[in-house]
C-alpha cells in the first residue's frame, strides 16, 4: 500500500494532484448529503430572518451544521454578540477534539500554511474521511474533499431559504439519514479487527441513548453530549485499554 | 438586523478558531500514550454518539430510521463503500416509509 506522504517543497507533484482527487471523489458523497442537511438548515435562517446572500454567507463561511442551528436560533431570539460567540465556541467545542486527533494524523512537516488552510473545513464528515485515512493525512486531500462538499452546503442552505417547504418531507427524511450511513461506513469496518472499537462503538451508542433520557443530561445540548461522552468514553478506552506502539521510534 | 454581518464573522472566526487552533498549536507527535490512545479512540467514539439514537429521530417513522441503521451495520461491515453505505440507508428509510 503506499503511504500518502505529506506535501514537499517541490509543489503540485503527480501524488498531491492524486490525493486532491481523490478527496474531490470521496467528498461529494458528503456534499450530497450536505445538501439535505443545509437545505434545512435554511428553513432555520429564513425564519431567523436572513436573507439568502446572509445565509448563504453564514454556511459557507462556518460549515457547522449544530454551530449554525445554534446560530440563527440566537439570532431568531434576538441574541447578543457575546451570546453568539459563547455559543458558537461552545457548539463547535468538539471540532477542537477533532482537531487534536487530525494533528496527529499529519506529517510533522507540513506547513503552518497547509494546517491554516486544512483548518478552514474540519466537519464530523470530513474528519471521518480523512482520519480512515491509510498512513499520512495529505493536505490535497483534504483541500478535494472540502471542494466536493462545501459549496452543497452553502447552495443547500440558500435554496433552502428560497424554496422553504416545498421538497417532500419523505425525500428529505430519506436523504437525512444519508450522513448517519457515512458515519456507520466509517466507525463499523474496523471492529471486524480491532474489539476494543467494537466495544467503544456498542457503548458509546448505549450511553448516547441514555444521555437523551436521563435528568440533568438530557437539558445539555447536543453538541456538549457529544463532548462530554467523546471525552468520557475515549478517556476510558484510552486507559483500559492503551494502543500498541509500534512506531515509536518513527 | 443592521449588523447582521459582524454576527456572522464572529461566528465564522469562533468556529475557525476551533478547528485550526489544535492543528497549528499541536506540530509533533504526541509522546503520551494514554494521549495517543485517547485521541486513537476519539473518532468512533464521537461519530458514533453523533449516529446514534439521532439516526432514529432523523425520520419521519422511527421503525424507517432503526431498519437504516442496520442495513448501515451490514452494508458497513460487508466492507461497501461510503457512498454505498449512505445510498443504502436513504432507499431503506425510502421504501419502509411509503410502506
Amino acid at each position: 500500500m503506499v503511504n500518502p506522504i505529506g506535501n514537499t517543497k517541490s509543489g503540485i507533484s503527480t501524488v498531491n494532484t492524486g490525493e486532491f482527487l481523490a478527496g474531490v471523489k470521496d467528498g461529494l458523497p458528503i456534499g450530497l448529503g450536505y445538501f439535505a442537511v443545509a437545505f434545512s438548515l435554511g428553513i432555520a435562517a429564513r425564519n431567523a430572518g436572513l436573507t439568502v446572500f446572509q445565509g448563504f454567507l453564514t454556511s459557507l463561511l462556518c460549515n457547522a451544521s449544530a454551530g449554525q442551528y445554534a446560530f440563527f436560533t440566537q439570532i431568531a431570539a434576538g441574541a447578543s454578540l457575546v451570546e453568539v460567540a459563547i455559543l458558537t465556541l461552545v457548539t463547535n467545542a468538539r471540532y477542537l477534539l477533532m482537531g487534536c486527533a487530525m494533528s496527529q494524523k499529519l506529517k510533522p512537516g507540513v506547513s503552518f500554511l497547509h494546517r491554516l488552510g486544512m483548518g478552514l473545513d474540519v466537519t464530523d464528515e470530513l474528519f471521518g474521511i480523512e482520519i480512515a485515512r491509510p498512513g499520512y493525512l495529505n493536505p490535497f486531500y483534504a483541500y478535494g474533499a472540502m471542494l466536493g462538499s462545501a459549496p452543497f452546503w452553502a447552495t443547500g442552505t440558500a435554496v433552502g431559504i428560497i424554496v422553504g417547504n416545498l421538497l417532500p418531507m419523505r425525500i428529505v427524511s430519506a436523504l437525512s439519514v444519508a450522513l448517519y450511513g457515512m458515519f456507520l461506513a466509517v466507525i463499523i469496518p474496523p471492529i471486524r479487527t480491532n474489539k476494543v472499537i467494537g466495544g467503544c462503538v456498542i457503548i458509546s451508542f448505549a450511553a448516547s441513548y441514555l444521555a437523551g433520557i436521563l435528568p440533568y443530561l438530557a437539558e445539555l445540548s447536543s453538541g456538549n453530549k457529544t463532548i462530554l461522552l467523546t471525552v468520557a468514553i475515549s478517556a476510558a478506552a484510552g486507559w483500559l485499554f492503551p494502543i500498541k506502539e509500534e512506531n515509536e521510534n518513527a | 438586523m443592521h449588523n447582521i454581518y459582524l454576527f456572522i464573522i464572529v461566528t465564522a472566526l469562533m468556529t475557525y478558531a476551533m478547528r485550526v487552533l489544535p492543528l497549528t498549536l499541536i506540530r509533533k507527535p504526541i509522546r503520551s500514550r494514554f494521549v495517543r490512545s485517547f485521541l486513537f479512540y476519539v473518532p468512533y467514539v464521537t461519530l458514533a454518539v453523533m449516529t446514534f439514537p439521532a439516526i432514529i429521530e432523523a425520520t419521519n417513522v422511527k421503525i424507517a430510521g432503526v431498519a437504516a441503521l442496520l442495513i448501515g451495520i451490514i452494508m458497513a461491515w460487508k466492507g461497501q463503500s461510503l457512498i454505498m453505505v449512505a445510498a443504502s440507508c436513504s432507499l431503506v428509510v425510502l421504501l419502509v416509509e411509503l410502506l
